[in-house]
């Protein structure tokens, strides 16, 4: 059971100048626990995180887009952005897929286990700029799980929005994310949704193909449409240029970037892309921003 | 400052108890020393610790100390290492945790950060210094370990007297000269009947310090023969760099073909950024004990210059050394501009020296600027952008 840093003051410490300024340390995790794990598709899976301390629980406050570290025991700590509904303040929701020696061990975490939290870092999705004009989002692969945060908040206040249109890319059926709720989301014509795969069986009956065909084939005005693409930056390259092919302007086209990254304050280093830090200036760009860099390789 | 103390006059022969003074108050002295043919900073408890009566030649990719004909104590340009070893350790524990999967805790580092004092800090590394302060001091994010043993040392700067070859510290507007910055700054003086140090305090510890040391005060003669040195030194550079749009002149070259040029002799061996003052990028290491409880999280100092810093599953970012040299050169030079609202440059010239096929960042710069100068040359198809917006 873990004391605030208040209530553990000596004395000595109150009286002390010397501990006065102690700044609490930014590469120090936070106690979560894991409280559910839901695989999601092969690799994949979700886990629910509750906080063990009152420290812990301010980390539960985030807006949409935004990304946790998240510390495996003795393995390490990896960027991670949430997926979850940004309204539940009590609970953080990541959605990973085990692609090295960290983010495999927090795939095979159970519910009980414990990891370790930093965070929230980045800045957001611009849900609000969003606000009464047509919302375009475009998914591929696992970039649906950074921008679901987006969609529970702009679900939660539809009125507040025109059309909201969900365009999402896979390579297989068999990896499509949050099915139940694709589906869900569609049905109720809350949000247009649209799932394209690469490749198909006989047992697949929805478009085959890329997403960038899926913004061809979108009905949605150009002048009044805000875009948040999330994915691989191939996938977010090709679509913002289909989107200012149909007329968008890079201000209304938003990316999530990915960069290697180890501290998430600025320190590290590591995130940089151009003038850029990933984890302070973005990880969300409007397109604008960074379409100079787009044409760069190995930026 | 209020009322700056004037300028006083400290004999060579009483120099020892500057040091020995800064021992007593509890401050692990810290100097240049004399050590396998290069001048390091290491620990120091005298003035007989001190390179006397060495200095050091350098040019593109050489460095050899050399007999100077004076006993100087401070008459050598930069060595191969910073202060920042020091500041920020090339290899730090950040945490450990205590427990299992199931169970842990993070235990913070207890360990005590030691008290430094910098004797021989050179105006471009005070700079370094300073700039280094602006990346782990930031309020927000600001790095305690970092933090703590920045506000406890003892700074003793060392104006230059001469300049190496590779210096260009009067380029980048940093030096020779010390002007803040410092608890106590030196000039060294030699003439044929006396070696003495001109001597001025920066800070009310600095004053402190000079209550126990044996001084008089500075005769204009005295002030003018230490604006004479540095005015030397600064003479004596051969090397410069035009600070003058710079950065956009980097921002503009990103696809510039000169880049694969300096790819055909970068080696990329991460010298340059070892060797940099300002050069702050790190990794992480975790590791555990035999029997899996323990675990602790390390820093360690990276280099943009390696495959598996731009690392995202899938591959690096950055295959090309051009690629990689590019991000160093224009984070130096101009990105650093955007991120910390200065250049990330002090003209120190250690790039230059320990590049062991002698890549120089100066003659580097000018190439791209003389490129854009020359219709012949010029891209006319890239735009100038790249500032934060």
């Amino acid at each position: 059971m873990s004391v605030t840093k208040s209530a553990h003051k000596t004395a000595h410490e109150a009286q002390c100048a010397c501990h006065a300024a102690e700044a609490p340390d930014p590469l120090a995790p936070e106690p979560f626990r894991v409280v559910e794990v839901k695989q999601e598709i092969e690799g994949c899976n979700t886990l629910i995180v509750e906080p063990e301390t009152d420290e812990a629980k301010k980390l539960c406050m985030y807006a949409p887009g935004q990304f946790h570290m998240i510390y495996a025991f003795g393995q390490g700590e990896v960027p991670i952005s949430i997926s979850g509904d940004p309204a539940h303040s009590n609970r953080l929701v990541f959605t990973i897929m085990g692609v090295g020696p960290v983010s495999d061990a927090l795939t095979r975490l159970k519910e009980g286990d414990k990891v370790g939290l930093r965070g929230p870092f980045g800045n957001h999705w611009p849900v609000e700029k969003a606000a009464g004009r047509d919302v375009l989002l475009v998914a591929g692969g696992l970039g649906l799980a950074p921008l679901r945060p987006a969609i529970y908040s702009i679900l939660a206040k539809r009125d507040l929005f025109s059309r909201v249109m969900l365009l999402y890319g896979t390579r297989k059926a068999e990896s499509i994310l949050f099915q139940d709720q694709l589906a869900e989301w569609n049905k109720h014509m809350e949000m247009n949704v649209s799932v394209t795969v690469d490749t198909a069986d006989e047992h697949w009956g929805g478009h085959v193909g890329l997403v960038t065909e899926l913004i061809k084939e979108t009905n949605f005005s150009p002048s009044r449409t805000i875009a948040m693409i999330c994915g691989p930056e191939v996938m977010m390259r090709f679509s913002a240029g289909a989107l200012l092919e149909r007329g968008m302007k890079a201000n209304q086209v938003y990316v999530s970037m990915e960069r290697n990254m180890k501290c998430a304050v600025g320190l590290c280093g590591r995130c940089q892309y151009g003038p850029y830090f990933m984890c302070k200036d973005g990880p969300i760009f409007s397109f604008d921003q960074v379409e100079h860099l787009y044409k760069v390789r190995e930026v | 400052m209020k009322d700056a103390m004037p300028a006083v006059c400290i004999d060579r022969a009483d120099f020892d108890s500057v040091i020995k003074a800064l021992a007593g108050d509890g401050y692990n002295v810290v100097g240049p020393v004399l050590r396998e043919g290069a001048i390091i900073y290491d620990e120091i408890s005298g003035v007989s610790d001190l390179p006397e009566g060495w200095g050091d030649e350098q040019e593109a990719g050489t460095y050899r100390t050399v007999k100077r004909n004076d006993k100087a104590l401070f008459g050598h340009n930069s060595g191969q290492q910073a202060w920042k070893k020091f500041l920020y350790p090339s290899r730090e524990r950040l945490w450990s945790a205590q427990g299992d999967n199931a169970e842990f805790k993070i235990e913070p580092n207890a360990e005590t950060p030691p008290k430094y004092a910098f004797v021989g800090v050179h105006a471009c590394d005070l700079r370094a210094i300073e700039i280094q302060d602006i990346v782990f001091m930031n309020p927000e994010t600001a790095d305690p370990r970092y933090g703590k043993r920045r506000e406890g040392a003892f700074i003793v700067a060392v104006n230059c007297a001469q300049s190496a070859k590779t210096c260009f510290c009067a380029a980048m507007g940093t030096g020779p000269r010390a002007e803040s910055g410092f608890d106590l700054s030196l000039t060294e003086i030699i003439e044929a009947n006396a070696h003495y140090f001109v001597a001025t305090v920066g800070s009310a510890r600095g004053e402190t310090l000079m209550q126990k040391i044996k001084s008089r005060p500075a005769t204009d003669a005295d002030l003018q023969a230490a604006a004479t040195r540095t005015e030397n030194a600064q003479k004596q550079q051969v090397r410069s760099l035009d600070r003058e749009g710079v950065k956009e002149l980097l921002f503009s070259s990103y696809s510039d073909a000169h880049w694969d040029k300096i790819a055909e002799r970068c080696l990329s061996c991460a010298n340059c950024t070892m060797v940099c003052p300002t050069c702050f990028c790190s990794k992480t290491e975790d590791t555990t004990d035999l029997s899996g409880n323990h675990a602790d999280r390390w820093r360690l100092w990276d280099s943009c210059f390696t495959v598996d810093f731009s690392y995202i599953h899938g591959g690096s970012i950055r295959k090309q050394v051009a690629s990689r040299y590019r991000q160093w050169m224009t984070h130096k030079l101009a990105s650093w501009i955007d991120q910390f609202g200065t250049s990330g440059c002090v003209g120190c010239g250690r790039c230059i020296t320990w590049c062991p096929v002698g890549i120089d960042i100066t003659e580097e710069a000018k190439v791209f600027r003389e490129e854009k100068m020359d219709p012949r040359l010029r891209g006319d198809d890239e735009v100038v952008k790249g500032t934060k917006q």
